[in-house]
């Protein structure tokens, strides 16, 4: 029964064949699906390839094919080495990781709210996130420093995981009681929370000196810089097992489409779908955030661009949204990391700058305006 | 998605141990005293360029951070950035043989990679002192292979300080001052207590108006207009963006100070008055005229 359900936003005009109206659509997602694969095949070679160090594709395989204990057969330098194992590879990696993430999680978000202005902040994870954030930077030297021997770098990210993953959590008592989720309580409690975490964040700019400021104000922008494997190693399952997981509740969320009643009456468990939805986007946008600061725009605004492609059948739109979340984090990344070189900018600046226009143009373009 | 990711972690794995050998070897072979001085240097904090230009080894810089603004021929090397905000793979691209950093220079994963790859980092203590100067400028000129000018040059900056301090030396009143910096819009940004703004009004032979508060806090006008500043010191930019002197001393919460009634508003460049660089003597110099204009009288 639930293979029905994909709820679509356009219906065969009287008089077509409905069959034939069915094949091509699914020939045209199968299409599109192919392509995005493309897109991030293609971003993810032109952000290994492309940098400030010059490694040609040649050298590159020679590298890699070095690692995996052959002969390499280019004379690359040391650095040329370093820059594609412990520079390039970390971040390509931490990018797609990312940008998948939060885009799955906001396509999710946007399902379980059914409404498009949802991204995965929420529900207080990226406030909490930056709250936490904020107290380390600001307050990080005050703080006592025998806390286990865990180190400021480390502390970071820590905090800003934990911050996140509480902050959610709270939102989510609030909005819940005898066994139920009110999802208009849930969107509320959000608002509430960050306005007193965004308010908290203010105290703390203000106790701040100008060099925590100006190291906040970097954090809220985002960056890819500086991840190691060994942090990868630790916060890849954090990311990637949230946003895969995600992927199975694509036919609840079709159902949610219809409206909360109608999901339960098609039989599905509704309140664990709604659970499942918040925990699964708290790990994944928390363990994203921790690692790179806020990044914005990616979770509310790749979802769209797929339903705008490809409709608002979850069982495909999660997969694209995945997959064009990543994309567009790598090319973004890939521009903060070469146009104002030899420095970087924040990619958070990126991400709205790429994404903000496309998105007008797709709007534009769907209302017809012809202005291209 | 998951089967090259963990190919690569095994990839990093034998990596990671090709580099502990490799820095295991560099530190081996960095014991005896480096030979050739360093040709490729990137220079990151302002005062570092400062004392780097000071001692004519300019011509071996390849690149600056966005902090270094003087002199003005720092302007037109490369910038990697603001120097908290480092980028390791430009850096790497520059091709240096020496970083020379102060010690506030980050991210520290960023400063983590650069010392990985085996690049000779060289971190600055950044003390507001004329003690720090020193310090400054000797590590500096030691990492540079300049052992001897780095010591004629902190000998130099040493001999500018204690003649202005002699002239000071007499002085018993210590004007009361007030450090304004704005950033932005909203309310400017006033220097308290352990700020290297009132170690420099210190040495000058003044002391910071709001000696309650510590760091650099937005000013309420009415804590402004009860801290009766004697003088006002601003960087050269801020007073641009306070729209002058004149603006400055007629606000509402300074216009009733003795600062505004006798006029006395000095601005000065940040990265001179600020930066506790090799120009800092003449910072102090500068700052005592206006604040002890008789005891700095030439006689």
């Amino acid at each position: 029964m639930s293979g029905e359900v994909s709820a679509t936003a356009t219906v065969p005009a009287p008089g077509q064949d409905p069959a034939a109206w069915m094949r091509r659509r699914g020939g045209r997602t199968r299409l599109a699906l192919v392509a995005m694969a493309g897109v991030l095949i293609v971003s993810v070679l032109l952000s290994v390839g492309i940098g400030a160090v010059a490694i040609s594709p040649a050298e590159a395989l020679s590298i890699l094919a070095g690692q995996a204990g052959l002969a390499p057969w280019t004379d690359h330098t040391r650095v040329q080495e370093t820059v594609l194992l412990s520079l390039r590879l970390p971040r390509a990696v931490l990018g797609i990781l990312v940008g998948g993430a939060l885009a799955v999680a906001g396509a999710a978000m946007q399902g379980l709210f059914r409404n498009p202005l949802a991204d995965p902040g929420l529900v207080g994870v990226s406030t909490g996130a930056a709250l936490a954030a904020a107290v380390v930077i600001v307050l990080g030297g005050a703080l006592p420093l025998g806390l286990a021997g865990v180190g400021r770098d480390l502390l970071l990210p820590l905090a800003a995981f934990g911050g996140g993953l509480a902050t959610t959590w709270l939102v989510y008592r609030i909005a819940s009681h005898d066994g139920r989720t009110e999802v208009a309580t849930l969107l509320l409690a959000g608002i509430a929370l960050n306005a007193v975490a965004g308010a908290a964040i203010g105290v703390l700019v203000f106790v701040s000196d100008d060099q925590a400021l100006r190291d906040l104000n970097f954090w809220l922008l985002g960056s890819l810089g500086g991840v190691t494997w060994d942090r990868l190693l630790i916060a890849a399952p954090l990311m990637l097992a949230p946003a895969l997981a995600a992927l199975v509740l694509a036919r609840p969320l079709n159902a949610l489409l219809f409206g909360e009643t109608e999901a339960v009456h098609m039989g599905f468990d509704v309140e664990r779908t709604k659970r499942l939805v918040v925990v699964l986007a708290a790990l994944a946008v928390g363990s994203s955030v921790a690692l790179t600061g806020v990044i914005g725009f990616v979770g509310l605004v790749v979802p769209h661009l797929v339903r705008m492609t490809i409709g608002p059948d979850h069982r495909v739109l999660l997969p694209a949204s995945l997959m064009l979340g990543a994309s567009l984090l790598l090319l973004a990344d890939l521009l903060a990391r070469t146009l104002v070189l030899p420095a970087e900018l924040p990619i958070g600046i990126l991400t709205s700058v790429i994404g903000g226009p496309f998105f007008l143009w797709l709007l534009l373009r769907r209302r017809g305006l012809g202005l291209w | 998605m998951i089967l090259p990711f963990v190919s690569l972690a095994f990839a990093s794995r034998a990596f990671a141990s090709r580099v502990a050998m490799a820095l295991l070897l560099c530190v081996v072979m960095a014991v005896p005293v480096r030979a050739e001085p360093p040709e490729r240097v990137i220079s990151v904090g302002g005062a570092i360029t400062e004392i780097v230009y000071a001692l004519g080894a300019d011509d071996r810089l390849v690149a600056v951070d966005s902090t270094s603004t003087h002199p003005a021929a720092a302007d037109d090397l490369p910038d990697v950035g603001y120097m908290r905000r480092l980028a390791a793979e430009p850096i790497l691209a520059l091709d240096p043989d020496l970083m020379i950093l102060v010690e506030d220079a980050g991210p520290p994963e960023i400063i983590a990679q650069l010392r990985e790859t085996g690049i000779p980092l060289v971190t600055v203590p950044d003390e507001p002192s004329i003690a720090g100067v020193r310090d400054k400028v000797l590590t500096v000129a030691e990492a540079l292979g300049e052992a001897e000018a780095g010591a004629a040059l902190a000998a130099e900056i040493e001999a500018a300080h204690a003649a202005v301090a002699e002239r000071l030396a007499g002085v018993t009143e210590r004007p009361r001052v007030l450090f304004l910096m704005s950033i932005g819009a909203g309310a400017p940004l006033a220097a308290g207590a352990e700020t290297s703004a009132a170690a420099v009004i210190a040495l000058a032979g003044g002391r910071t108006a709001l000696e309650d508060i510590t760091g650099f806090k937005p000013l309420s006008p009415e804590a402004a207009a009860a801290a009766a500043p004697d003088v006002i010191v601003v960087p050269e930019r801020t007073l641009e963006a306070m729209g002058g002197a004149e603006a400055i001393l007629s606000r509402a919460e300074l216009a009733d100070s003795p600062a505004a009634r006798d006029g006395r508003l000095v601005a000065m460049d940040a990265l001179l008055l600020l930066g506790f660089g090799p120009r800092t003597p003449e910072a102090v110099a500068r700052l005592a005229e206006s604040l002890h204009p008789d005891a700095m009288a030439v006689r």
